[in-house]
């Protein structure tokens, strides 16, 4: 089991150097430095003194590869693959163009996207799982069927109108909460309760129409038909046989999707001005700020390799039929 | 020629999509074992209803892509045509299009929804609400006239659309009559009580209800603004009719310009194996393993860049818009590509051991030969699931990216940017209701129409939902009698 870990971290590089390669290809070759300080810098007419003043103060005034007057070694490093791309292996991002330390402002960030993102994902599962296998429970009647259709309703809303209508009913009309806005203690639960229950209502559409389809398909397996023949009631049967069973293609949708939570939601918590990782990509998205965004691109690859090593995992911990070689 | 015909490059890859469908109508037809998942299609009954509702959907859309440029007001020795290209739609349209009111106004108001000061005949000014320049026009006071007159059209137009419908039915009927073979008046008892293959009586009674809307709004947006208008006085009926074509191009193209990769990768890695397959693999690992939403926001970005700094490409703005939008389609068909990707790869892995492979690689077929003539009829019914399942996510996806910044161009109409103006119409008092609600209104028709639809077909193509739901019946039928 720790060697095909380890088989798989080493896995995981070559996708991280393609990773890194797309993204350099995507913001220094499609477009050279130049065309990124003259799109900075915002004017048609812009000197070229002021475009390699620019140039200079972000690091972008050096070869893209090969530096070739450079000496030894740092014939490569001092090129701009070496210091935007490569350097991020080392989770060492550089400042943003507006000159604050990226790792910090991520470091700072992170917690506040969490305060949002675990209670809605642990939500969220609880309560789909939980209609889901109720609705299984009355199969083919008119309750699946409806249920069903609300489903589809449900997940046929756009997300942002969960959250305009959510902001509007419960904090300006009912003033319970308020609008937006983030704070540490006491008072973060005021603050994130709205997003938490808006990200969960959002979710339960999609998501209990997902895990419904999971459970009918293990119901009509042969090991169901037994456990009834046994004479164990359906509760039972659903809550102890099928459940478990249906714990693999559960567990392939959800554990990816963990490590995740930690880039927050863009949507949500910009609407809701929470100060986390996804208000900042929007941030950096709005302001054009690059260096940001490649290193999120960096980090949300990061993230999903670990969330499909876990997913193996994971498989071992509910299957014991699967070993991993 | 009165007008010159402009072929925006989403209009032409529609066509192109139209000219596909119509191919793979065609090829259909003469196949029994092809037409039978299709058959399965039309019997459902929400399938058919959602169908209904799409193609009205798609009929706007369609007329929305028909694009040309008008000759100025001029002489006609030389004559001069606009910069703007404008649509079939568009020229139907004319009355929502070109009567722009100042600013806000709610639905079917006489008034406009801010004090001005107005300037009375006598040379007095007072604040009040000012007169709409269009909407009520023809009323003289408004405050006792409009309901009467609202009234009074919506229930001539209830009238014609229920004349139309019965017009509608009536042709139905007689056609489903000559086909059977049978008496008019039979045949419209039997399609009453249900008595048809293809759920005929839900279909008319969806395209009665959509006529219900569709004509009292069409009558009424002659002298009103049915929805209203946003906040420089554009209709918003007339917004929300052209955001369909946006969400239409976003949720076809971005598959149609996916599809040729998804296929070709797909089906080699999973025919060759080996180091084509590692190759392939390692490829939309690595795409994949990028969050959406930030390789999109990166592409984006960088094509703002390019569009800034090659202008000279990009003669009007429309065509300037339609680019983006074309990219947009692209970049989202990259990152969905992968999951089609490898659907197909495990699909190909399992057919090409199959004997009648085997049987056509010992006659000495070439591999090129295998993979078109009898892997690839093979996946198509996932690619269809895909397809159709795919559609309503990218609608949806559209308004949140455009809220991001890296959806479609602030001048191209779409529910995006519709919502993405409004969305700070709520915090003004009182609120400004009626552009986020048609916008959300609309785009909830089409997604669940979509929704419904790709449910029906996934129902009828997919082997494993056809087993499984057969289990169900017969053991339910099996409790029933117990």
């Amino acid at each position: 089991m720790i060697s095909y870990i380890i088989r798989r971290i080493a896995y995981a590089i070559p996708i991280l150097i393609g990773v890194n390669i797309i993204t350099f290809a995507l913001f220094f070759v499609v477009n050279t430095p130049d065309d990124i300080a003259r799109m900075q810098l915002g004017a048609k007419r812009v000197t070229p003194e002021a475009i390699s003043k620019w140039k200079q103060d972000h690091g972008y005034d050096r070869p893209l590869l090969f530096n070739a007057s450079a000496e030894g070694a740092s014939k490569l490093s001092d090129t701009i693959f070496y210091r935007k791309s490569v350097k991020m292996f080392a989770f060492d991002f550089g400042p943003a163009d507006d000159g604050r330390d990226i790792a910090y402002e991520i470091k700072t960030r992170i917690g506040p996207s969490l305060a949002i993102a675990v209670p809605v994902f642990l939500i969220g599962l609880l309560v789909e799982i939980t209609f889901a296998l109720l609705i299984a429970l009355f199969r083919a009647t008119y309750i699946d069927f409806w249920s069903v259709v609300l489903c589809v309703a449900m997940m046929s809303i756009s997300g942002l109108f969960y959250i305009i209508s959510g902001q509007y009913v419960v904090s300006k009309l009912w003033n319970l909460v308020p609008i937006s806005g983030f704070d540490f203690g006491l008072d973060t639960f005021k603050f994130v309760i709205l997003p938490v229950m808006v990200g969960v209502i959002a979710g339960i559409g999609s998501g209990t129409r997902w895990y419904r389809t999971i459970f009918l398909e293990e119901i009509n397996k042969d090991y169901v038909r037994t456990a009834r023949a046994k004479g164990l009631s359906e509760i039972r049967v659903l809550f102890k046989h099928v459940l478990k069973n249906a714990m693999i293609p559960i567990l392939t949708g959800v554990v990816v999707v963990i490590p995740l939570l930690f880039l927050g939601s863009l949507i949500t918590e910009s609407f809701f001005g929470i100060p986390g990782l996804g208000s900042y990509t929007i941030d950096a998205i709005s302001s054009q700020d690059f260096a940001v965004v490649r290193a999120m691109v960096f980090i949300g690859s990061v993230f999903y390799i670990i969330g499909l090593i876990l997913t193996d995992i994971s498989y071992t911990m509910v299957d014991p039929r699967v070993r991993l070689e | 020629m009165p007008f010159i015909p402009v072929i925006l490059w989403t209009d032409a890859l529609i066509y192109l999509l139209l000219a596909l469908i119509a191919l793979f109508v065609w090829y259909v037809r003469g196949r029994p074992h092809l037409v039978a998942p299709w058959r399965r299609v039309a019997q459902s009954k929400s399938g058919m209803v959602a169908a209904t509702v799409l193609a009205a959907y798609l009929l706007v859309g369609l007329l929305d892509s028909v694009h040309f440029r008008l000759p100025l007001e001029g002489n006609a020795a030389e004559r001069a045509y606009s910069v703007e290209a404008l649509s079939v739609f568009d020229v139907l349209a004319k009355p929502l299009r070109t009567r722009v009111e100042k600013t806000y106004s709610a639905p079917l108001a006489a008034y406009l929804f801010a004090k001005e000061t107005i300037e009375l005949p006598d040379g007095r000014e007072i604040r009040d609400y000012p007169r709409l320049k269009y909407g009520a026009a023809n009323l003289r006071d408004p405050g006792k006239e409009r309901v009467e007159d609202i009234t009074r059209r919506v229930l001539y137009s209830l009238f014609l659309a229920a004349l139309a419908w019965l017009v509608v039915a009536a042709a139905l009927v007689w056609l489903v009559a000559k086909r059977r073979r049978r008496v008019f008046s039979e045949t419209a008892r039997a399609l009453w009580r249900g008595e048809s293959e293809i759920p005929w009586i839900a279909i008319l009674v969806t395209l009665g209800i959509l006529m219900l809307f569709a004509f009292p709004v069409s009558a009424l947006s002659m002298n009103y603004h049915v929805f209203g208008t946003d906040k420089v006085g554009q209709d918003v009926l007339y917004l929300a009719l052209k955001s369909i074509r946006t969400g239409l191009i976003i949720g076809t193209l971005t598959t149609l310009v996916m599809l040729p990769f998804a296929l070709a990768m797909g089906i080699m890695a999973g025919y060759f194996r080996g180091w084509v397959d590692d190759g392939i693999q390692y490829f939309y690992t690595t795409l994949s393993s990028i969050p959406d939403v930030l390789l999109i926001a990166a592409a984006v970005l960088m094509m703002q860049v390019f569009m800034d700094t090659h202008p000279q490409l990009f003669p009007t703005i429309t065509e300037r818009a339609d680019f983006r939008l074309l990219f947009l389609c692209i970049i989202l068909g990259v990152t969905s590509w992968t999951s089609l990707c490898r659907l197909l790869r495990g699909e190909a892995l399992k057919l090409r051991e199959l004997e009648y492979i085997q049987a056509a690689h010992a006659f000495g077929v070439s591999h090129l030969r295998i993979m078109i003539r009898h892997i690839l009829p093979n996946v198509m019914h996932i690619v269809l699931i895909t397809v159709v399942l795919s559609f309503s996510g990218l609608v949806l996806a559209e308004a949140v990216l455009t809220y991001v910044g890296v959806g479609v161009d602030p001048s191209m109409i779409s529910f995006g940017t519709m919502i993405n103006s409004a969305r700070l119409e709520m915090a003004r008092e009182p609120i400004v209701w009626w552009s986020l609600l048609a916008a959300f209104l609309f785009m909830f028709m089409l997604v669940l129409a979509a929704n419904l639809f790709a449910d029906a077909v996934r129902d009828a193509f997919d082997p494993r939902v056809r087993i499984a739901t057969k289990l169900i019946t017969v053991e339910e039928t099996k409790n029933a009698k117990a």
